[in-house]
């Protein structure tokens, strides 16, 4: 397989505040292939979004990306001006958030929004473009199109707002799609159906996406590749199957025991006790160490780095070897 | 609700405002001290004099029957007579509008010319040096006692230098946008302080939304992204504030016209001050509250055009 | 900070030092000598009101003083700020005028603010038929330019002092009113409002000692802007001859004497002018520094 098609190196964001220096993302390394679907699991705070909007360059303006660098198609990212980088924003990679009412332009028409896209990129006129958009409004399942181009998007429910975000996303082909937590925000129901769709969507056009959740359930409906964070930092790697039924990092496990599972009810949930930790003033050696179940003295002086366990397998726990007995064990006591 | 109904919803809540802006113009002659005819026409107070202003303005009759009388006269158009000019202030007032007309929307446009820039200018680049420039520049502004500039720009521009006309208001489109340029500026600079303050903070807020990250997200660029993304979002507020200010444009171009000397209806009213022709003032008056009423109503009417979101809700 | 200055939007906070324990909280209300805004307008209005006040020790001109033998002398170490047209002492003119203007201008916003606050509060608490009366009274003086209203009831009630008194105080009461009734709809509703209702308090005595003390803030806020407001109408009123009545040396009375001497003697207008800039400059940023106050965390 050639190189894969967005490659992040040791990227670091830092955010300046009042209180000090904010290290939101601390060195994290991510290889998307093409066609393939990413997963980027963590809690609020550890620092996924950041690492999505660094990646398009459209970070806040009080945070910067202070090393490091995202390779699209060989090209650095970080390295280009605001002007050269809105080249690559929708025809190559595009990204679809999270709230999507506080994300649509509320006095544009809906129609208008997602035809910007081919216009100014692709340099359709205006009869084009909507043709397009209504294509795209069809594809992404939106009923009566022709009349919603019209509308705005107050007039639109939570689910297809969502909907008409993705059509955005899709307006220019592009070959990476960025999801920042786009199912947070809706019904159980319509997580379902937008989900399928963004499935369905990436197999038809053979684009790959970087899906940054903190819902496992999510991460295994759509993902291939995981990888998870914590602190800023990529704790554990490897393809969904692997890290979730044989989880190689303490944080991985307590996520995946904390999630409800219908099959295998328990009398109680799981939770990780503590709270996160201070992205300003972080652990000493391993962030995890003060809420881990298995931490020894050397985690917490040495900074575990992230290392290859096989193939595509990584983690950054020095210990590793303690989750696969605690889940044997855990498996042996629930059957 | 569509937005002819919305109009009209507003219309209908203005009728009292607008009585009651009749009431007040209509009560302003019970307010001197004494019997007003007589106040009114002072050293010129005679007997014969005093007797004719009572009856025409009915001022031995009741309350009421004296309001009605002045109110049966307002629908016919009938202000009264100028007591200094002895003609109709209706015909007056008429003839003195279109100068104030054009000092308003004049100096309204040069306001936003100027506050646009410095307001996208602030917002940019938060708490920046060039932010507390703009920042500081309005407070200077807010205590400018208007006349006072208008006295400066006059006497350097207008007379030392000889850019513009000392007074007046000129012949023809031309003409006028010359002659009036220094007294729009100046009113316009009165009223800079508070559009900057409110295009500034309206900027800050759309500049920090959400739909801002997705346009650039998708690549849009600047000039785009900020005038049908940024400044298309940002007017919205802001044509509120310039609405809800007009009494102080209004205010502004009464002292101006002055000045200025511009044959406008601030200009009448303060010379009719002087002549204690108090139906012309009383005229006027009124005028300038019905006038601020319907830019009121223009106002909500724009901002249910611009924003969808209002047009819509109930 | 909070969550939305540093990401810039409004989103959930995903980097927010206070999403995590150990963070010390800021303090809530920072030093008010620690606002720069409002050290400033307190230093500027103190030295101003410290020259007007001490007027006879800075000059020893009477300011109606004529003398047609020194008419329209320049900045001399005799006057400092030279003479105008008829002798008198500009220095001298500046500072009692200062104390004219700032005196009324002092005074006249008190009428309006207790008229204002009764009013609205009145309007605020009770609701109802009381309510509506008094908020179309409100939009009713509204709608009338300040201005206009005041030059037309100067011109009715006849020129001086006590004109402007009552013409200010007529129109401005309405934006106490608006603002007082404003807090006290929301703060009405507050738990301690509720607790003094049950303990049988009377309604005078809820507005008047738990209301009151809570919402005045944003009325004194909006009473700086109002006087210098006040103080543009005053000067322009006497500008205009309508005003202070001379001899009283004012500002505006100085402007006006000394307008046909612009090109020449610039500085008997150009001064007084920049009196009541740099006047309106320190109270305004003493209204802008209290609102920083009394608002944490947004500026």
């Amino acid at each position: 397989m050639n190189q894969p098609l967005l490659q992040v190196s040791d990227l670091h964001v830092e955010i300046a505040t009042r209180q000090g220096i904010v290290r939101a993302v601390d060195g994290v390394s991510l290889e998307v292939p093409a066609g393939e679907a990413v997963g980027l699991v963590g809690e609020s705070g550890s620092g996924k979004s950041m690492t999505l909007k660094a990646i398009l360059g459209v970070l806040p303006p009080e945070a910067r990306v202070t090393a490091g660098e995202v390779l699209l198609d060989g090209i650095d990212l970080t390295a280009l001006s605001n002007s050269q980088l809105n080249k690559f924003r929708g025809p190559k990679i595009a990204m679809i958030f999270q709230e999507p009412m506080s994300a649509l332009n509320p006095v544009m028409r809906v129609g208008q929004q997602i035809a910007e896209g081919p216009r100014v990129h692709l340099g359709l006129n205006r009869a084009q473009a909507a043709e397009r958009a209504l294509d795209l409004m069809r594809r992404v399942g939106i009923p009566d199109p022709e009349r919603r181009f019209r509308s705005f998007p107050h007039e639109f429910s939570g689910g297809m707002r969502q909907r008409v975000m993705i059509a955005i996303a899709l307006s220019c082909d592009p070959s990476v799609i960025l999801c920042d937590e786009p199912t947070t925000a809706l019904d159980v129901t319509i997580q379902d159906q937008i989900l399928r769709l963004l499935a369905k969507l990436c197999r038809e056009t053979g684009a790959s996406l970087v899906f940054v959740t903190h819902d496992l359930p999510v991460v295994a409906q759509v993902c291939h590749q995981l990888a998870v964070m914590y602190a800023g930092e990529i704790v554990e790697r490897g393809t969904v199957q692997d890290v979730l039924t044989q989880p190689r990092h303490p944080y991985t496990l307590g996520l995946v025991r904390s999630a409800p599972d219908v099959d295998h009810p328990r009398s109680s949930l799981a939770a990780i006790p503590g709270s996160p930790p201070s992205l300003i003033h972080p652990p000493s050696g391993c962030r995890f160490h003060p809420r881990c179940p298995f931490a020894e003295e050397d985690c917490t002086v040495t900074h575990p780095p992230l290392r290859l366990l096989d193939a595509g397998r990584a983690t950054a726990c020095l210990h590793s070897e303690r989750c696969l007995q605690a889940e044997t064990q855990t498996e042996g006591a629930d059957r | 609700m569509g937005r002819m109904t919305f109009v009209i919803r507003r219309l209908l809540l203005l009728v009292p405002t607008a009585v009651g802006v009749t009431i007040i113009a209509f009560f302003m002659i019970h307010l001197i001290p004494g019997n007003p005819a007589q106040t009114i026409l002072g050293i010129h107070a005679t007997p014969r004099g005093i007797t004719i202003l009572d009856r025409q303005w009915g001022l031995n009759r009741p309350l009421a029957s004296q309001y009605w009388l002045f109110m049966d006269r307002l629908v016919h158009g009938n202000l009264g007579q100028s007591l200094f000019y002895g003609v109709p202030v209706g015909g007056l007032i008429t003839s003195h509008l279109p100068p104030t007309l054009w000092l308003i929307c004049y100096a309204a446009v040069i306001a936003i010319v100027i506050s646009v820039p410095l307001a996208m200018i602030a917002a940019s680049r938060k708490d920046g040096i060039r932010d507390h420039i703009v920042r500081a520049v309005p407070l200077l502004g807010l205590g400018m006692p208007a006349f006072w500039l208008a006295l400066i720009l006059q006497t350097t521009l207008a007379v030392k230098f000889q850019l513009f006309p000392v007074s007046g208001y000129g012949t023809g489109i031309g003409g006028h946008l010359h002659s009036m340029f220094l007294p729009a500026l100046v009113v316009a600079i009165a009223l800079c302080p508070v559009v900057i303050r409110s295009l500034r903070a309206s900027m800050l807020n759309v500049l920090g939304a959400d739909y801002i990250t997705t346009a650039r997200a998708k690549g849009v660029p600047g000039l785009r992204l900020f005038v049908r993304h940024v400044l298309r979002n940002a007017v919205i507020p802001a044509v509120t504030v310039l609405g809800i200010n007009i009494g102080f444009l209004i205010g502004g171009t009464l002292i101006v016209e002055a000045v200025f000397a511009i044959p406008g209806l601030g200009n009448l009213m303060i010379n009719s001050i002087f002549d204690r022709d108090f139906p012309v003032v009383q005229g006027v008056a009124l005028v300038f509250g019905i006038m601020v009423v319907l830019v009121n109503l223009l106002t909500d009417v724009a901002y249910a055009t611009l924003d969808p979101r209002v047009r819509f809700d109930r | 900070m909070s969550a939305i200055s540093i990401t810039g939007q409004t989103g959930p906070p995903e980097s927010a030092p206070e999403a995590t324990a150990g963070e010390r909280a800021q303090p809530r209300r920072a030093r008010w000598y620690r606002q720069p805004a409002l050290m400033a307008g307190l230093v500027i209005i103190g030295l101003i009101l410290m020259a007007v006040i001490a007027a006879p020790l800075l000059t020893s001109y009477n300011p109606d003083a004529q003398n047609l033998n020194a008419t329209l002398s320049g900045i001399s170490a005799q006057h400092w700020l030279g003479t105008d047209q008829l002798g008198r002492d500009t220095f001298s003119r500046l500072l009692y005028g200062g104390r004219t203007d700032l005196q009324i201008a002092f005074i006249a916003v008190l009428f309006p603010f207790c008229l204002g606050t009764i009013l609205g509060s009145i309007a605020g608490y009770f609701g109802g038929w009381v309510d509506i009366i008094i908020m179309r009274l409100v939009d009713i003086v509204v709608a009338f330019p300040f201005f206009v209203l005041v030059i037309a009831l100067v011109f009715v009630l006849g020129p001086g002092e006590r004109s402007i008194y009552i013409a200010i105080t007529l129109i401005g009461w309405v934006s106490y009113a608006r603002i007082i009734r404003g807090e006290i709809l929301v703060a009405k509703r507050q738990e301690y409002v509720l607790a003094a209702q049950s303990g049988g308090l009377s309604n005078v005595r809820i507005m008047g000692r738990h209301l009151l003390p809570n919402v005045i803030s944003q009325a004194i806020i909006y009473a700086m802007s109002d006087i210098v407001q006040d103080i543009l109408a005053i000067v322009t009123l006497s500008y205009l001859g309508l005003g202070i009545q001379p001899p009283a040396p004012d500002w505006g009375t100085m402007i006006s004497d000394g307008q046909n001497f612009l090109t020449t003697h610039w500085q008997l207008t150009t001064i007084p002018g920049l009196a009541v800039v740099v006047t309106g400059l320190g109270l305004s940023l003493i209204g802008d520094g209290l609102a920083d106050l009394l608002r944490p965390g947004q500026s």
